[in-house]
């Protein structure tokens, strides 16, 4: 692509903004365990994508579920990043930003809701949020809800555990887990 | 029937081309412009696109369409000018004798809409047949057509 044209694309991207077309915008972010991909509607924060997962395919789902107006934008993304920011740095203890439900119903949805409330440096069972959610006995669709949460670390499936303690499932792998777990211990600690 | 992809990937694979095509179509001055207008109007419309088997067809039919409004806001003809003015500019540095000038947009300019547009979207955009007849909406056989005659018609004038 030139440059022309990459002016060109940016002209468009303003005017298609200031038009309210950018239904959602994305953009990638920095951290400790690779490359995130952010993606926001104007309600808020809608999809954080982690560094082992398919990014195409991740833009192609929100294309198919919330709307195929899906640009790259960051304006729309610097606040998420921010905040991000802080919280692998341990400077952030609770996300301010706002959130855009809409890729979660139902039973899921509760179950997520929930985990949004577990304070930093906590951790709970799948057991509890089954049961916070309004049915103790589907452990395993608390456990699912989790593994398909749409805005992992601000929704912090992480810090969701086996009754024994193991840790379970993570979409970003157990290693990354297992240190956002050790991070927030540290931090939990000072 | 698949889902319409992030209508970054169209950017992302088509934006040279839409440019390219304007370029050709109103010259550089104004090719920003109307790429503005190309991709505000496919954004504008494309959650409602239903034929999506031909994305960069449909996105130069905006882009063949947005040149000729302008060119009618303009109050001038519907022709690629970009290179003729470089020929006209080439016209005005001091020869020995006058440049030759084959006028070859000009002529194009002078074509029926259907025809014009075929030869511009063939010779201008590159586009095979199919994505003509997507382009005109019309089929891959009336596209062909109207190819046909525009080039015969050139070859005449030509001539």
């Amino acid at each position: 692509m030139t440059t022309t044209t990459a002016r060109a694309i940016d002209r468009f991207r303003k005017a298609a903004a200031a038009e309210g077309l950018l239904d959602v915008t994305y953009a990638t972010a920095d951290s400790p365990f690779g490359t995130l991909l952010l993606a926001a509607t104007s309600h808020g924060l809608v999809r954080v994508g982690l560094p082992n997962q398919d990014r195409d395919a991740l833009l192609e789902e929100l294309a198919a579920k919330v709307s195929p107006r899906v640009l790259e934008a960051p304006a729309r993304l610097e606040e998420a990043r921010r905040e991000l920011d802080r919280y692998f740095g341990g400077d952030l203890r609770r996300f301010e930003l706002p959130l855009d439900w809409t890729l979660s119903h139902g039973f899921r949805r509760r179950v997520l809701e929930g985990i949004a409330t577990i304070p930093y440096g906590e951790t709970r069972t799948y057991t509890e949020m089954a049961t916070g959610a309004g049915n103790p006995r589907a452990v395993r669709a608390a456990g699912s809800a989790c593994g398909s949460n749409p805005i992992p670390l601000v929704v912090p499936c992480h810090r969701v555990l086996r009754l024994s303690g193991a840790l379970g499932g993570y979409a970003g792998g157990l290693e990354m887990k297992e240190s956002l777990l050790a991070l927030e211990a540290r931090r939990a600690r000072d | 029937m698949h889902a319409l992809p992030p209508f970054q990937t169209l950017l992302d694979d088509y934006a040279d081309d839409v440019l390219g095509l304007l370029r050709g179509a109103v010259g550089r001055g104004d090719a920003e412009d109307a790429f503005q207008e190309t991709f505000l109007a496919a954004l504008r419309a494309y959650p409602e696109l239903e034929d999506r088997r031909n994305l960069r067809g449909w996105l130069l039919t905006i882009a063949h369409r947005k040149a000729i409004d302008q060119h009618r806001a303009r109050g001038r003809q519907p022709l690629p000018v970009a290179e003729v003015e470089e020929v006209v500019d080439a016209r005005m540095e001091p020869l020995d004798g006058p440049v030759p000038d084959d006028g070859i947009w000009e002529q194009v300019a002078a074509l029926p809409p259907k025809q014009r547009a075929a030869v511009t979207l063939r010779f201008g955009s590159d586009l095979p047949h199919a994505e003509i007849a997507a382009a005109l909406g019309c089929s891959p056989e009336a596209a062909r057509r109207s190819l046909h005659e525009g080039l015969a018609k050139l070859r005449k004038e030509l001539a």
